[in-house]
Order: C-alpha cells, then structure tokens, then sequence
C-alpha cells in the first residue's frame, strides 16, 4: 500500500492556542481511514489545513505523491481530494438538483449530460429522501436534510480521496445507514476515505485504521477493537 | 406544571409547508422525545412553539390557553425556554456571565444572582469553573451550560434542539447525564434527538415524526420496544452498543 495523504509535523495555532502540535498521519489508498478524538482535539483543524482552507504553521503535506507547497482547495479538488463541513455548505439559492448537477466534474458549458450522471443523481435522490425535494431551493432543507444533500454531491463528482467531516452527526439513524452503504460501494470502487466522526458504532464498523488525536497530536492508531481498547483513548475520548 | 398541546397545527418557510398537521401533546412535568427522518419537522416543531415561527393554521396551547403566534420574548414570560440545536454560548464571556445572560429580560438583579447561585449549585460543573471562558470548556460541558442557563426564567416549558449533536462519546454521555437529571424536575420537556435510542431512553413519552405529521406516539419504552419503528426510524444496525 502506498500513503495517497501524508501529513507530516504539521502544526497550526490560534493566538496561545495549538489546535495541532507538530502532527503527522497519513492515509494509505484504499482504505477507510477513521479520526476520532475528544471536541477541540483538532481534527477539523487538520482537514483544513490538509485541503488547504487554513494555512498550516509548519510541516509538509504529500497528496498522491506530491508536496502541496501552497494548498488551494479548488486546484486539490481538481486533482481528486474533496470534502465535506460539519454545517454542510450548499449553495443555498440553488435547487436540490442544481447543487447536484453543479457537483459533476463536467463543465457547465458541456451540453447534455451523460445519461449516467442523470441516472445516478436520481438514484441519490431517492436515496436520501431527497427526491420530492428535487427542485426546492437548498435554503429551505433542514440541518439534516442539507448535510445529505452535499454528502450526495460529493458522491457525484469523481474524487480519489474523500474527506468526511462528522457525516452522521444530525442525520436519522436510517440515513446514516444509507450513507454508510455508499461508502462501502465507494470502497469498493477503489475511493479513498478520511472520516471524522463521534458515532462510534459507525466508526467501529466502518473504519481501519482509526487514528485518534488528543491536543493536536497523534496518541493512538490501529485496526479499531484495538484502539477503542487503548487505556488513554478510553480516558481521553470514550470515556469509562 | 403545565401541558403543551398542538393541534392541525400548519407551518412551514417560503412556499410549502413542513408541518401538515401537527397533534401532539408534551405532558405536564415529563420529557417527550420527537424522533423522525431528516425534514420530518422536528425543529419547525420547537421553532412555531417558541414564537420563531408562526403557525399558518392550528392552535397551539399552554395549559389550555392559546399562545400560537406570540412573540418569543411573550413567550419567555410565559416561561417557554428555547435552546437550540447550534452552540449558542458566548465564548469569550466567562461561565458566570454566560449563565446571568439568561436572566437579562428580568429587571430585579438579586434574584438573578440568587437564581445563578441555585444552578450552581445543581449543576457542579458551574460552580467549580465559573471563572472559565466558556469557549475553553469542552462541547459536552458547553450543553450543559446552555441547559443550565435556559433555567435561569424558572421556565415551565423547555424546548432542546438536538443536544448531544457533533459531541465526542464522552461530551454525549455528560449530556444525556444532565437531561436524565431534568426528568424529574417537573419541567414540561419536549427533546428533539437524531440520536434517537439515547433520546428515547431518558424520556417518558414519544412521538414520531415523519412528513411533517406525527406518525405515532407513545410511551418512550413503547416506541424502543417497535420494531417497526426500529426498522424506519432507529436504524437495525446501530442496535449494537448504540451510545
């Protein structure tokens, strides 16, 4: 296996404050990699700096082999890295299926979609409840509704790695089943995950490795029985 | 004690409406949790009692009285206590001063400070950090403060959105602690959970929601045991060491 994301003594504060402390992870290619950690531990801080939404401090970051010396989301997003917030960003003017359309890696000038893109972005729909909503503007989607809207919309354009900031946080239980199966397929596909999440259900079933950090740094990593068994990610995270 | 109860209640934003038709009831002193899919309208739910939205048709009534389509700052008065779904302390404000934000709307200031004094001491986390920035304490501790301060009116009616949303395992048992510890205060508590097993388990009642009608309510116990309200709605899989 080779990493598709490295990052290395990456370090970022705010103020007096070390969201993350010389840390480095990576990510190997076909896997379903899980970051966990206490709130404030800094795992969005890492997907911002990784996707380059924040400028990191210090420390390299590889992606598919190269340094990003200067992230940019959109040139990342280009070359297959993309991800989603915990408060999902939608274009919120637009329709269920503008935001969908929008997200296919086609440019908007391309007449005619191809009748698979149509297809799979119907399938989505249906998915995720969604399909009565087709044509209402994103404004008016619940919390919840928003956050499976840009899950699908990630889905639809073609990455190599997906970043997923708490996919299942705010989302009925049933959902969060729907949205597990497509990551399996994704997997299956040959896709890339990095996923931040509190359920740990979902986490434990879904992901290996799990990467735990704690205060900005990396205290534990490892198939997932056994780091929801290590004595300081009980302490730090889980609780007793 | 007090009673709220909804009925054809019609609300919605823009064109259509997320609520059809609500009946439901939030029986004096108890807690009933509102479970349903994504779009349900279980916030719309929380957001026309509060006054932050106002009911199309429908009546909604406090104790038999109707209060449907008074403003939220009426509504405080009548002691109906709003705490959303988002983060909503103020960071940089210490611990102490977030919790006497929720007694700005009264006039007379010994009473809030003696009310203060009250939580602190029901809520220990308060008294022993009360000097802390509130943004340094972490999201589980951040709920319970915001519950807490929620409290400050003596409200009769609580209504909380999501509480245990984006916290890490241990911030979320903290919090369902704090709520378990509400359901015997005689607050009238109407609890909106996605994480619905958790939700249901410190409750009394519940109702399910789905396409802005209630589908199904009853005891909390009830509901658990369904399983067809398991298979729509709880999910199968998270059966398993669901926290």
């Amino acid at each position: 296996m080779t990493a598709l994301l490295e990052v290395e003594e990456a370090s970022k504060r705010f103020g007096g404050v070390v969201a993350v402390d010389a840390c480095s992870l990576s990510v190997q290619a076909g896997t379903i990699t899980g970051l966990i950690g206490p709130n404030g531990s800094g795992k969005t801080t890492v997907f911002n700096l990784v996707t380059g939404y924040l400028p990191a401090d210090g420390g390299t970051i590889r992606f598919d082999g190269h340094v990003v010396r200067r992230p940019d989301p959109t040139r990342l997003a280009r070359r297959g890295l993309i991800r989603t917030f915990q408060q999902a960003r939608v274009f919120s003017n637009l329709t269920v299926v503008e935001n969908l359309v929008l997200a296919t890696p086609q440019s908007w000038w391309q007449a005619g979609r191809p009748r698979g893109e149509r297809a799979l972005a119907g399938e989505l729909l249906a998915d995720f409840n969604l399909a009565a909503h087709a044509d209402t503007v994103a404004a008016e989607l619940s919390f919840g509704q928003r956050k499976l809207l840009e899950f699908a919309a990630t889905l639809m354009s073609r990455p190599q790695l997906v970043l997923l900031d708490e996919p299942a946080a705010g989302v009925n239980p049933v959902l969060v089943e729907t949205i597990e199966r497509h990551i399996r397929r994704l997997y299956a596909e040959g896709l890339t995950f990095l996923v931040v999440e509190h359920d740990m259900p979902f986490v434990m079933r879904l992901c290996d490795p799990v990467i735990v950090l704690d205060r900005g740094r990396k205290i534990a990593e490892g198939p997932a029985r056994q780091v929801q068994q290590d004595p300081n990610v009980l302490d730090a995270y889980l609780g007793a | 004690m007090s009673e709220i109860r909804l009925e054809g209640v019609v609300a919605g934003y823009g064109f259509g409406d997320v609520l059809r038709g609500i009946d439901l009831v939030a029986a004096s002193g108890q807690i009933t949790c509102l479970i349903g899919p994504n779009g349900a309208g279980k916030s719309t739910v929380l957001r026309a009692i509060s006054g932050l939205l106002r009911p199309r048709l429908g009546s909604i009534l406090l104790d038999g009285h109707e209060i449907s389509g008074l403003s939220p700052r009426r509504l405080l008065d009548l002691g109906v206590v709003h705490v959303p779904q988002e983060r909503s302390l103020f960071p940089l404000m210490t611990v102490w001063e977030n919790l006497l934000m929720g007694g700005f709307v009264q006039r007379d200031r010994r009473q809030v400070q003696r009310r203060a004094e009250e939580l602190a001491e029901r809520f220990p986390l308060i008294d022993e950090r009360r000097h802390e920035r509130a943004g340094s304490l972490s999201g589980g501790e951040q709920k319970t403060v915001e519950i807490a301060r929620a409290l400050m009116l003596e409200p009769k009616v609580m209504l909380i959105d999501e509480p245990s949303i984006g916290l890490a395992p241990k911030a979320r048992g903290e919090v369902f602690k704090t709520l378990a510890s509400l359901s015997d205060g005689g607050w009238t508590i109407l609890l909106v959970e996605q994480n619905a097993r958790s939700g249901l388990a410190v409750a009394h009642q519940g109702a399910v929601l789905d396409g802005g009608v209630v589908k199904l309510a009853g005891l909390a116990g009830g509901l658990l045991a369904n399983d067809e309200v398991g298979r729509l709605y709880l999910g199968v899989d998270s059966k398993v060491g669901a926290s």
